[in-house]
């Protein structure tokens, strides 16, 4: 990751808009542009070519998914861009579709919720920046609550690091969190692998995106 | 309270207020441009009803005059072979301008479109037919009934114009007064015609009413035969509650949109800055517990605002139309819900099928639920020639009962308004099938 992360913006709500890059300016982020629509935003993408993108779902003119198509625009162009969608409600759909864009990797889709807690949100940026893949652990959880084969085969502790490693979490991360040790989650993950019938690998996106995929087939 | 407004001519005859409403003037209006409709009618029909006319002296005198007889047959025969043709311009024509009369919406049959369909329906229709029926009253009666009311109003206008003319017309070169005959009194001078125009004033409402009765009559006879009635008024009360619920719709679509950029930005922008200013406190200080508290509220607070919003215009709906949304609606569910979308259905539908759509899945989900005591539900949507189906079946204890409040009837209504129906099949014991079916075009 270089020193100073380049990002631009996009957010149509200028109060958010201009909270978020007072906060990634705390971060070595560098804000290039901030803009409030998707065309806004592929023009400053293409004048900019920054290291983070950054957009909102919903922004005018249509108000439904501008983001969303901006980013899959982006990753269409460029598969490795790293892009980071925020959206104040929970969407599977658009998970997959962000997952299925360009390599699968460097991608976030967060609920907005998580400024909340802004270490946490910008770590998931650092994440996605670094290579990694973060899912909001609420699409997540929304996913994983009414699957009954084979996750109900998986036990409640299994289901919790399964969870975990979707966020897009190391196996000591996830120990951390989980005050067990790291060779206890190895475990876990190697038996939920097995139960869901995919091999094991060390790569932790990969894991995150074997499992996505899966649990994307299910309708 | 103001009295309810008369919405057509008949109604404002009865009205107390006719003479010093709108009304008059319509039916003056309406009067007037039919002239040349029957003018031109009467011209059109004059061999028919010149030989019909000439049959009936005969047969008055007790005479049977053959070729008359032959004339009269073989023309009429021929207005029963072009007539129903020859109608359909008048038709359309008195259509539009029964508007001036009756704003009420008139609506003819359904027509095909052209060629030798169009000329089918014209001969085949019972509808071609009443149309021809105008045609011929137009032809006939309605000379005599406009000629009456000319007549009065030509009798009006010569007594209130009576000064005037008498004084005009008062005297000859010879300087001897002319004398002016007005029905069987003589008028001289303009102050015996005095009372002339006083009458003719005290008639103009007279002539007002005369002139409302002739249109309404036109209007009444045009609506019988050219419109369909009673149908149609029953087409715009369903049309009526469909703009009704299009505008419910438009106004939670408002309310959301509202919500969306106003409290949801808001919030998130506080959360926002809750966050940054936790970054700045050590984590053992009464502040940061505090802040801690806040923070966790608002996060409450979203996820409640997030729900509110949901359940007034569920956006999943609107971004990625049906199947997806009752796929996230499954989600949703307390329940074990398998949603299984038939070949042919489409993403998108027009916006009352989808919310229609999406109320009903989402009300009977709710009920299996509350009521049903089911454990798995599934939600199927198909879509068959012009009818989308959606269909909710739960493997409860069934016995579900319209008339019990489970709010099955606000959503029969709510189907019925876009035109589709609800069907129930729920005996003691279950399993429960709801089947909602909506018209739509493909």
């Amino acid at each position: 990751m270089p020193a100073v992360t380049r990002v631009v913006l996009a957010e149509d709500g200028v109060l958010l808009r201009e909270g978020l890059a007072g906060v990634l300016q705390r971060f070595d982020f560098t804000v290039v542009a901030a803009v409030g629509d998707g065309a806004a935003l592929l023009d400053a993408v293409a004048a900019e070519d920054p290291d983070l993108v950054i957009t909102d779902i919903r922004m005018p003119p249509s108000f439904t998914d501008e983001g969303l198509r901006a980013a899959l625009a982006l990753r269409a162009a460029a598969p490795d861009r790293a892009v980071v969608v925020l959206s104040q409600y929970v969407q599977a759909e658009y998970a997959a579709q962000l997952l299925d864009s360009g390599n699968g990797r460097r991608i976030g889709y967060l609920l907005k919720d998580r400024v909340v807690d802004i270490a946490e949100f910008v770590g998931a940026l650092r994440t996605v920046v670094g290579g990694g893949t973060v899912i909001d652990p609420d699409v997540v959880r929304r996913l994983l609550q009414h699957r009954r084969d084979p996750v109900a085969e998986l036990s409640p502790r299994e289901r919790e690091v399964l969870a975990l490693v979707a966020e897009g979490h190391s196996n000591a991360a996830i120990a951390r969190r989980l005050t067990v040790t790291e060779a206890a989650v190895g475990k876990h993950v190697g038996n939920i692998l097995t139960k869901l019938g995919l091999p094991p690998t060390d790569d932790t996106n990969r894991r995150v995106l074997a499992v996505l995929a899966y649990l994307r087939a299910r309708s | 309270m103001p009295a309810e407004q008369p919405h057509h001519l008949l109604a404002a005859l009865a009205s107390r207020r006719f003479l010093v409403s709108g009304w008059p003037w319509r039916a003056a209006a309406y009067v007037l441009t039919a002239l040349p409709v029957i003018g031109v009618a009467a011209l059109l029909l004059s061999p028919v009803t010149l030989s019909w006319a000439a049959t009936f002296r005969f047969a008055a005198d007790g005479r049977f005059h053959l070729p008359v007889l032959a004339v009269t047959a073989f023309l009429t025969m021929a207005l029963g072979g072009v007539g129903t043709v020859l109608a359909a311009p008048f038709a359309a024509l008195e259509r539009r301008r029964l508007r001036i009369a009756d704003p009420r919406p008139v609506e003819p049959g359904p027509r095909p479109a052209a060629g030798t369909a169009w000329l089918a329906a014209r001969y085949g229709e019972a509808s071609s037919w009443q149309e021809l029926l105008y045609l011929v009253l137009l032809g006939t009666v309605a000379p005599i009934a406009y000629s009456l009311l000319a007549f009065a109003a030509f009798l009006v206008a010569v007594f209130i114009v009576s000064p005037l003319l008498v004084w005009w017309d008062g005297t000859d070169l010879d300087g001897v007064a002319d004398t002016i005959a007005l029905g069987p009194w003589q008028v001289t001078t303009p102050a015996q015609a005095i009372p002339y125009l006083v009458l003719g004033l005290a008639l103009l409402p007279v002539l007002a009413y005369l002139t409302g009765l002739l249109a309404a009559g036109h209007a009444a006879t045009a609506r019988a035969l050219l419109g369909h009635g009673e149908q149609a008024e029953l087409r715009e009360v369903a049309r009526s509650r469909t703009r009704l619920v299009d505008a419910f719709d438009a106004e939670r679509r408002r309310i959301e949109r509202d919500l969306h950029d106003g409290a949801q930005h808001r919030l998130t922008s506080l959360s926002l800055q809750l966050g940054v200013a936790r970054l700045d406190l050590p984590d053992d200080t009464p502040a940061a517990q505090a802040l801690d508290r806040a923070r966790a509220e608002a996060k409450d607070l979203m996820v409640l605002l997030r729900d509110l919003v949901h359940g007034i215009s569920p956006q999943t709906l609107a971004d990625l139309g049906l199947p997806a949304a009752l796929r996230d609606l499954a989600d949703r569910s307390p329940l074990d819900v398998t949603v299984a979308v038939g070949p042919g259905v489409a993403d998108r539908y027009p916006t009352r099928v989808e919310n229609t759509a999406y109320f009903a899945a989402s009300e009977a989900l709710g009920n299996v639920a509350k009521h049903a005591g089911a454990a798995t539900a599934t939600v199927r949507l198909a879509h068959r020639h012009d009818t989308l189906v959606v269909e909710v079946h739960d493997d409860g204890r069934g016995g579900a009962d319209p008339a019990g409040g489970t709010g099955l009837t606000g959503l029969a209504d709510r189907v019925a308004a876009v035109g589709g129906r609800l069907l129930l099949s729920s005996p003691a014991g279950g399993p429960t099938l709801v089947r909602v079916e909506l018209p739509c075009l493909p």
